[in-house]
């Protein structure tokens, strides 16, 4: 099927990921010649991997991908740029000890005689940058470039080497409001001058704002294509965040205690001078799960590591059972009954080269128990950690098995394995089950839920919607840094009611949202 | 599950192929040198196990070498290159012929002074680039080839300047006294007391990397400084403690091989058993427990050459070439990777197979 | 004490700082274009080892000082050549491999030194020739300034200039800009289809040159033949002044005059009776001392890396 309106299309496309994990089922994505084509859809619906496959980095299992009516194959990056397909990384791909036409021209520089011609690579950026309107001084370094300019040099890399289909990932994600305003105007300069856009981003009013149509991706499936003058912010989120599976979570009310976790007034700012938390203050009350809903990027990682000791430099206070934190160690922390799911969880979480057995005691070594004679007490951790791998059914030859040869949901349940038996008073679950197997998934879950029933409080942060409304019993959203809602009680809201506050459709006021913390 | 025993018989056979490899080489050499090429290889390879003075000579040599072995696991064990084990073993060295030449002391007391001493010179030794690495980041692969020069120069200083016997026509320390010498162990051989101490640092050593909570820290640290942190352990003062230990188990070998092997402070260059310890702890893959042979095998072709340069014209350095050659094949990631990816791929194969079935 | 400071401030001085600093300095811009390229090289000792002997032993039997320095040259290179391959073919951990050949190295020379000419301490016994001085016309009329720069060996001129070369190649040049691009995000460069290995390879074969040179000029300009590890850890001291210099052309450059210095000193402190060992310490105390100050790249405490 050839079809000229079409610049660029993708037929029947499938990605299966080694660890059986389907990224991308018989999707079909087709872009029209200069349009500005939104992909939306929430965190894990597969909107990487088809951008992946498009820019050569993944080969898909299935499928065709046709560019100016005739079917190609991308090899890789330096293939797709041939063809005149160019990515904007939303981590940018330039050397900032250099400056700005360097980065322009690297790898195909201006010569004069043995000498790079730094003149003409200076001239040539300078002229393209006046082209486009994406005004950049040549000769700045881009390390003393704010983020927006970065971006600037990032998209006119990608026009000087003669692209013709722009994909930009997230590009507003890093990007103060002002400048977020004056890329559109640049944007809308590139498609009035017949370029073609695929802006990737959850930010709804922005797509309204500036793209044409639209492509909506939900757990790797297409769920909508759409003209974005025909359907509203609410049409759009409602394709995004619509139930998946039922989970199926059986659980009591939960009877919440006194407050064990309180955040007050909680911000941090970044090493960009970004404040990615902006003022929090809510609490966790003993026998509750917490939720935290929210676009991934919007604080709940600087959240859960500074409670957890891993960031510091924040202003306002964490208090454990009453107990301030602030200076305290991360084993004062631990001590004081905090455990910690890292969202990382092979940076953070566990040592892909040791056994399971020295990763399920990282925090306990050093206990009485675990010591005789001043030696570590081998017998009393073999029968704990053999315990723990029974007790959480990790599939594994024995105990000294290398962490890295499980499958992630095997390595995820060592990390929850630990940090669920070392007698916490709260739990920080950031993206507990993030890239793991549906059966897995569900135990750490139900395990969440028992713990909450022991008397445990639970902060449990997820960019799953579902999970986050399944699982919890109270749930605040985070958008951009701030609490844009507090509901006390979860079984009353579904994925739309969510979905509008976390793509920042709505806000609480202040005083509702407040209601997320408690003095007691 | 295959996978990984395969990956473990791969590491053993790239060792032994890389042992294979470096042997060829020299005996490449080697007929380029001697006009009987087979006979002096021979003595190279069988020689050392002719007479129970050879044999003994094996194990004198072994015994500085299981010390510094064992200082260099522990150091690197929390993923440190540091060189300094060099160093701390020469000072360490010093220190011990300065208490052995300046002290009175009684049998017995006065070696163990002695060692501690040395062990408190190397501490100081591997300590300092530890410290500028811990509170500045400065790596100590430079820093820690800088202290070995320094070792070297301060302990000529101390023992031209400060212990010097002008009497004795070339330039070393006063003979030690009686009571700090480590006494011989057999007859016909210079086998003394020290094997009994490295023996045991051996074992300490092994108990410290890998029954401790000390070690298990460091050997975390080594893998994952960011799991270390997260889990709430002290990684910049794991790190400081555990090149201090390293360093004082280098100062005591230096030590204890200038009580049992000598009778006054002899050195004027570095001696080299601070490197020898690296291509040990490299092919013992920084475990104590391989430690021994390691240095068993190192000190075989350290005797194998002395013998070979005695009767060829073939000089004895040819054992630092075959040392080379060891440790960059062993470091060479994907040498025989090829194979390896192979044979992986033919057991989980057959693993499926057989699952079909 | 009077008779040090007056010494320390002659031209005599000066000049033998210069002398001094001329293997440190090549070795050291040595050390800078592996570090711009992103590779821990710590094999410089052992090149220059080779370097040196190769260049007696060729000036020896070719009877040509540059015959000689070319031999030298050749021969550090290749041992370039084989630290290139195994860490970027065969990847291999840098640290380690740059061991080995310093290993090598040491003992390598000394075998071959005995095999050629049947001494293990020096090559005394060949007649290998040397890299002469050279004064330039007209300066070495000028007081002062004329002792100091003119008469040097032909090496430290050459050395002056490989600064001036690297700058240029560095900062002026495609191939620098790409290196440079590769030390700092090998993933960008990548992305606009650069080479990583083969840039990396030629920038550790362009640095084996200049390390060689730094090594040919101990044998045949420092000391007219070559003597047992007579590099005697100038390579890592280069690459200390590396560090020092900030990644920076001039202030390595300057880095490695210090250090030279501290080698320098030692001959005009002997009014002072002080004991040899102090002085020989210095150096090696200087860099320490240096490095403390200045810091390393790499932040001590398993610093929080941004993905």
């Amino acid at each position: 099927m050839v079809n000229n309106e079409y610049i660029l299309s993708m037929e029947n496309i499938t990605k299966v990921y080694s660890n059986g994990f389907v990224a991308n089922k018989n999707v079909n994505f087709s872009v029209k010649k200069g349009e500005i084509h939104a992909l939306v859809g929430e965190n894990g619906a597969g909107k990487s991997t088809l951008m992946k496959i498009l820019f050569g980095h993944e080969q898909p299992e299935e499928g065709k991908i046709f560019y100016k009516g005739e079917e190609i194959h991308i090899a890789n990056p330096l293939a797709a740029l041939d063809y005149g397909i160019g990515m904007v990384h939303q981590h940018f791909m330039l050397v900032p000890s250099l400056t700005v036409a360097e980065n322009m021209v690297l790898g195909m520089e201006p010569k004069k005689g043995v000498l790079f011609d730094y003149k003409t690579a200076v001239e040539r950026t300078r002229e393209i940058s006046e082209k486009y309107n994406l005004l950049v001084d040549p000769e700045a370094k881009v390390e003393d470039l704010p983020v927006g300019f970065k971006q600037k040099v990032e998209i006119l890399k990608v026009l000087f080497r003669g692209v013709e289909v722009l994909i930009l990932d997230e590009p507003t994600a890093v990007l103060t409001p002002q400048e977020t305003k004056e890329l559109f105007t640049e944007l809308l300069n590139l498609k009035k001058n017949g370029y073609t856009v695929i802006f990737i981003s959850h930010k709804l009013n922005e797509i309204k704002e500036i793209c044409d149509r639209l492509t909506v991706l939900r757990n790797g499936k297409v769920t909508g294509i759409a003209d974005v003058s025909d359907i509203t912010e609410q049409e759009i989120s409602n394709k995004m965040v619509g139930r998946n599976v039922m989970l199926n979570i059986e659980k009591e009310k939960a009877k919440p205690g006194s407050s064990v976790l309180q955040v007050k007034h909680l911000s941090y700012t970044d090493m960009h001078g970004k404040q990615v938390v902006k003022d929090i203050s809510f609490s966790v009350r003993k026998g509750e799960i917490l939720g935290v809903a929210g676009v991934e990027g919007n604080g709940q990682r600087e959240i859960s590591e500074m409670i957890t000791g891993l960031l510091s430099g924040q202003t306002g206070e964490i208090l454990v059972d009453g107990k301030a934190l602030s200076g305290a160690s991360i084993r004062d922390i631990r001590l004081s009954g905090v455990a910690h799911i890292s969202e990382d969880r092979m940076t953070y979480g566990s040592v892909g080269d040791a056994s399971i057995e020295e990763n399920m005691i990282s925090e306990r070594y050093y206990k009485k128990e675990f010591n005789r004679n001043g030696l570590l007490d081998f017998k009393r951790i073999k029968e704990c950690v053999n315990q723990l791998i029974q007790n959480y059914g990790i599939k594994c030859d024995n105990k000294d098995a290398q962490v890295r040869t499980l499958s992630g949901g095997n390595i995820q349940k060592v990390v929850v394995a630990r940090e669920f038996s070392s007698n916490p008073k709260v739990i920080i679950a950031n993206q507990p089950t993030r890239g793991i197997d549906v059966g897995a998934s569900e135990f750490i879950r139900k395990k969440l839920v028992s713990l909450r029933d022991e008397g445990v409080g639970v902060l449990l942060i997820s960019a799953d919607l579902t999970e986050v409304i399944e699982t919890s019993d109270s749930i605040i959203v985070m958008n951009n840094g701030e609490i844009a809602a507090y509901f006390e009680d979860a079984s009353k809201v579904d994925e739309t009611i969510l979905g509008e506050y976390m793509l920042g459709l709505k806000r609480q006021s202040k005083e509702e949202a407040g209601g997320a913390y408690y003095a007691e | 599950m295959q996978s990984r025993k395969i990956e473990q018989r791969f590491r053993i056979i790239r060792m032994l192929v890389a042992v294979v490899i470096a042997l060829t080489i020299a005996f490449g050499f080697v007929c380029f040198v001697s006009k009987t090429p087979f006979e002096t290889m021979g003595n190279f390879l069988f020689g050392p196990f002719l007479t129970v003075r050879r044999l003994g000579n094996i194990v004198e040599m072994t015994i500085p070498l299981l010390f510094t072995g064992v200082s260099v696991s522990i150091m690197y064990s929390c993923n440190q290159i540091n060189m300094a084990s060099e160093g701390g073993f020469f000072l360490g060295g010093v220190a011990a012929a300065y208490i052995a030449v300046t002290f009175a002391l009684p049998y017995g007391i006065h070696p163990l002074l002695c060692i501690i001493g040395g062990g408190f010179a190397g501490a100081l030794v591997c300590g300092i680039p530890a410290v500028l690495y811990v509170k500045k980041g400065v790596l100590p692969v430079v820093s820690s080839l800088m202290m070995n020069y320094v070792s070297l120069y301060l302990g000529l200083l101390i023992i031209n300047y400060v212990i010097r016997d002008a009497q004795a026509g070339y330039p070393c320390s006063y003979q030690y006294r009686d009571t700090a010498i480590l006494p011989d162990l057999f007859s016909k051989t210079n086998v003394h007391a020290g094997l009994l101490i490295a023996v045991m640092v051996l074992i300490l050593g092994y108990l410290y990397l890998y029954k401790s909570q000390w070690g298990y820290c460091i050997r975390m640290i080594g893998k994952n400084p960011n799991f270390a942190k997260y889990s709430g352990m002290n990684v910049a003062g794991t790190i400081l403690g555990c090149q201090l230990v390293g360093g004082f188990v280098a100062g005591m070998g230096g030590a204890v091989e200038q009580l049992g092997m000598y009778g006054r402070f002899q050195y004027q260059a570095l001696s080299n058993h601070g490197f020898d310890g690296v291509l040990i702890a490299i092919l013992s893959h920084y475990n104590p427990k391989f430690v021994a042979p390691a240095a068993l095998f190192l000190a075989y072709i350290r005797v194998g050459a002395d013998i070979m340069a005695r009767s060829s014209d073939v000089p004895v350095e040819i054992v630092y070439i075959i040392q080379a050659i060891i440790i960059i094949f062993v470091a060479a990631e994907r040498f025989l990777e090829g194979w390896k990816h192979r044979e992986i791929v033919k057991a989980s194969r057959l693993e499926l197979e057989i699952k079909g079935e | 004490m009077n008779m040090v400071l007056q010494s320390i401030f002659s031209a005599e001085f000066v000049y033998s700082i210069l002398r001094m600093a001329t293997p440190l300095i090549l070795a050291a811009m040595a050390a800078l274009l592996t570090k711009k390229a992103g590779v821990m090289c710590i094999a410089f000792e052992s090149i220059m080892l080779f370097a040196a002997l190769g260049g007696v032993v060729g000036s020896a039997f070719m009877h040509s000082a540059l015959l000689g320095v070319l031999s030298g040259i050749f021969c550090g290179v290749i041992v370039a050549f084989i630290f290139a391959y195994f860490v970027l073919i065969l990847n291999a951990n840098t640290v380690l491999t740059g061991l080995a050949l310093n290993t090598l190295g040491s003992g390598g020379t000394v075998f071959a030194l005995y095999v050629i000419c049947g001494d293990k301490g020096t090559s005394t016994s060949l007649s290998s020739l040397t890299v002469p001085n050279v004064s330039i016309p007209l300066v070495e009329k000028i007081p002062l300034l004329g002792s100091i720069v003119s008469g040097h060996n032909i090496m430290t001129y050459a050395a002056l200039l490989s600064v001036i070369l690297v700058y240029i190649f560095i900062n002026k040049t495609a191939l620098g800009l790409r290196i440079r691009s590769i030390g700092e995000n090998p993933q960008a460069a990548e992305s606009v289809g650069i080479k990583v290995v083969r840039t990396r390879f030629i920038a550790i074969v362009l640095a084996g040159v200049l390390a060689s040179m730094g090594g040919v000029y101990m044998s045949m300009g420092y000391l007219p033949f070559f003597t047992r590890d007579m590099v005697a850890g100038r390579g890592f001291m280069a690459i200390a002044a590396q560090n020092l210099g900030g990644g920076m052309v001039v202030p390595t450059m300057l880095s490695a005059i210090l250090f030279g210095a501290a080698e320098a000193l030692p001959n005009v402190m002997q009014s002072l009776r002080l004991p040899a060992e102090t002085m020989q310490m210095l150096p090696y105390i200087v860099t320490i001392t240096a490095l403390f100050f200045v810091g390393g790249t790499h932040k001590g405490e398993g610093k929080r890396h941004k993905k």
